[in-house]
């Protein structure tokens, strides 16, 4: 399964430039449900209009998975824009989750 | 315990555990005796050890050889190293890791865990990992596998309690599938391993080391645990070289080797007769100890040329000199080795001791002995081996022992210093079935050289001291002179040659001056026995011509009596 998510793409580009995202899933796990919900959940906040979401089920694409260096998953792969950025987990960490988008900046604690 | 490795481990279903455990041929020299088959088939094993120490190579060959000699493709996931890394650096062990790609022999697989890459958010698991490897398998059919080195992904992913369940989970994973697995580690301060993963890995656990002493690295491997079967528990050495990687098994401890009838000339005929058979028997030890300038590598060299004019092959260790030097030195007493090196029936193999340790030279050796299969070994000299007494006796034994489990005839030298037998005592004495010492025998101002069997079990040896000559027809050996001040050797022996030579003839004189003594007794007695003939004769002439004469005087007397007679006018009576 290879679900593309399309919003908006139409819609002109805000500062940060278009996000081309890939989730890598193997089965429909609730790790990788819950990471899907999240990362939508994310994206329409954040990125509302610029963003794709590609869904790659290891299980059925098996292939895929040295490409992009998969080892855990889920793992959210940031595609565009340079440089590529990997986030491992069922994105429940919302903070973790932007930080590693570059959509917020890593504040001290 | 049946030592038979099995190829087709993943042929064999999990029910049949009562069979003796499957094995799986590494195809290293040594390593699979010292296992007693093989890595255990279908099961994973931990390697384990310090930074530089070969386990990439060692499992590399695991597969490389898998997939070579016993048909087992296989994938080697790198957690370290590239895909054209991993060629590039087995490619200095004559593996051609690329073309085995290209034929779908093997699988690479370049696992990179870059932790500043990586955000964590929420829970995950490794089966992008286990997705990866299964492809990998599938792709090649794969019986074996590398993962090298699995602990990178502690340093790359944060949470360990995840990673050490899906580590677990991973062996058990393995074990499914029913392929030969090696897992790779660095060792930790006091541990197997850094992570401890030893504790998930059950079935097989070796522990590579590269130890330095006295500034020569030596690399030894250690079998730590092998569940279900017998396994070698020492160190033992291994090489990694242009051949490969080879592991030395010491296992031949046993004394079980045949004794040997055959006789082989020692190449010098002196020398023959000295020991009652005529000789050395093939696959004994045979030791020549002596001071420098001896003539040990004449003798040698000797026998080298006895070995190869029987048509038989000859390895030569030489520690300290080069083929080219021994070759050219030989020339100058008449021995040309060069037709012999030509023929392939001599080799020589030159280090210098230093350039590895004992072990390593060990390991060396025991290669080129697998592998030249000779009917004789040379080692010269043993002296320059250098080392702990024990560590030096002890590799001595481990090399008589393997030379003599295979037959092979060793001939060993071994330089004195000038003090005396000191070092030679070091055990060695008992090693050896035939011990020659040559000697400098010093008197008059000169030095000469003498040879004596000090001792050549099984065959009733003489005792004597010879004096040999190296010249340039080889060695020879001169007759002793045995006299009242001992054996005379060099020039004292010559004097008293020459001494011996003047009382011969003195004697010769005085034999001739007695036969003609008694010659001319004899004479003058002929001569007194002729006269008293002579003498006889003419007494015996008078006496015939005078009883001639009484019988003429009788007749006349008769004839007269008869004329008176008839004058008296009677007749006669």
């Amino acid at each position: 399964m290879i679900q593309m998510i399309n919003a908006a793409m139409q819609e002109s580009p805000l500062p940060g430039g278009h996000y081309n995202l890939r989730l890598y899933v193997a089965g429909q796990t609730p790790k990788s449900i819950t990471a899907l919900a999240n990362l939508k959940m994310i994206c329409e906040e954040h990125l509302a209009g610029r963003y794709q979401i590609e869904v790659i089920d290891l299980l059925e694409h098996p292939q895929l998975a040295a490409g992009d260096q998969i080892v855990a998953v889920p793992t959210l792969v940031r595609r565009l824009p340079e440089p590529l950025k990997r986030i491992i987990g069922n994105l429940s960490n919302m903070e973790r989750v932007l930080v590693g988008l570059d959509l917020r900046p890593v504040t001290a604690p | 315990m049946s030592i038979t490795a099995s190829i087709h481990a993943a042929e064999i279903p999990a029910t049949e555990a009562a069979q003796p455990l499957a094995k799986a041929r590494t195809g290293i020299t040594g390593l699979d005796e010292v296992t007693f088959g093989g890595l255990p088939a279908g099961r994973p094993t931990l390697i384990c050890g310090g930074p530089g120490c070969g386990k990439t190579l060692l499992a590399t060959t695991f597969l490389v050889n898998g997939a070579v000699m016993f048909n087992e493709p296989g994938v080697f996931m790198s957690f370290e190293e590239s895909g054209d890394d991993l060629i590039q650096n087995v490619a200095s062990l004559g593996y051609d890791l690329g073309a085995l790609v290209a034929r779908k022999k093997i699988a690479i697989d370049f696992v990179r865990v870059e932790r500043s890459e990586i955000e964590e958010s929420g829970e995950y698991d490794l089966e992008g990992l286990f997705v990866r490897l299964d492809f990998a398998i599938k792709t090649v059919g794969a019986k074996r596998v590398v993962l090298d080195t699995l602990e990178v992904l502690f340093a790359g992913l944060g949470d360990t309690q995840i990673l050490r369940a899906e580590i677990r989970r991973l062996f058990a994973w393995l074990k499914e599938r029913h392929v030969s697995a090696i897992i790779t580690a660095e060792q930790g301060a006091g541990t197997l391993t850094r992570f401890g993963i030893e504790e998930y890995v059950s079935d097989c656990v070796m522990l590579l080391d590269n130890r330095v002493s006295n500034q020569i690295t030596t690399r030894r491997l250690r079998v730590v645990k092998y569940r279900g079967s017998a396994h070698g528990t020492n160190e033992y050495p291994f090489l990694i070289d242009a051949q490969g990687v080879s592991v030395l098994p010491v296992t031949s401890a046993g004394l079980a080797h045949s004794a040997s009838d055959v006789v082989i000339s020692t190449g010098i005929p002196g020398l023959n007769q000295m020991l009652g058979a005529g000789g050395f028997y093939t696959g004994t030890s045979i030791l020549v100890s002596g001071t420098a300038g001896t003539g040990k590598t004449s003798l040698a060299a000797h026998f080298v040329e006895s070995v190869c004019a029987r048509g038989e092959r000859c390895l030569y260790f030489a520690f300290e000199e080069s083929p080219a030097q021994i070759i050219r030195n030989m020339r100058s007493i008449g021995l040309d080795l060069q037709p012999r090196v030509d023929a392939g029936l001599l080799r020589f193999e030159a280090a210098r001791p230093s350039l590895f340790g004992l072990e390593m030279h060990l390991a060396r050796m025991y290669r080129e002995i697998e592998e030249f299969a000779p009917a004789a070994a040379v080692l010269d000299p043993i002296s320059a081996l250098r080392g702990e007494t024990g560590d030096v006796h002890s590799m001595l034994l481990r090399v008589v022992d393997l030379l003599k489990s295979r037959g092979i005839t060793a001939f060993l030298t071994d330089l004195l210093s000038v003090e005396g037998m000191d070092k030679a005592d070091a055990g060695m004495s008992s090693l050896m079935d035939t011990w020659l010492s040559l000697v400098q025998l010093e008197s008059n101002g000169e030095r000469n050289r003498g040879i004596y069997v000090l001792k050549s079990r099984g065959m009733n040896h003489s005792n004597q001291i010879r004096e040999y000559q190296l010249t340039s027809q080889g060695v020879k050996l001169v007759d002793a002179y045995l006299g009242s001040g001992g054996v005379l050797t060099g020039s004292a022996r010559i004097a008293q040659e020459m001494v011996d030579a003047a009382a011969a003839v003195r004697r010769a004189q005085d034999n001739e001056r007695k036969h003609r003594d008694i010659e001319r007794k004899r004479a003058a007695l002929e001569r007194q026995i002729a006269e008293l003939r002579a003498e006889l004769e003419s007494e015996e002439e008078e006496a015939r011509k005078s009883l001639q004469h009484d019988e003429e005087l009788e007749k006349r007397l008769k004839a007269e009596r008869h004329a008176m007679a008839i004058q008296r006018g009677g007749t006669a009576s």
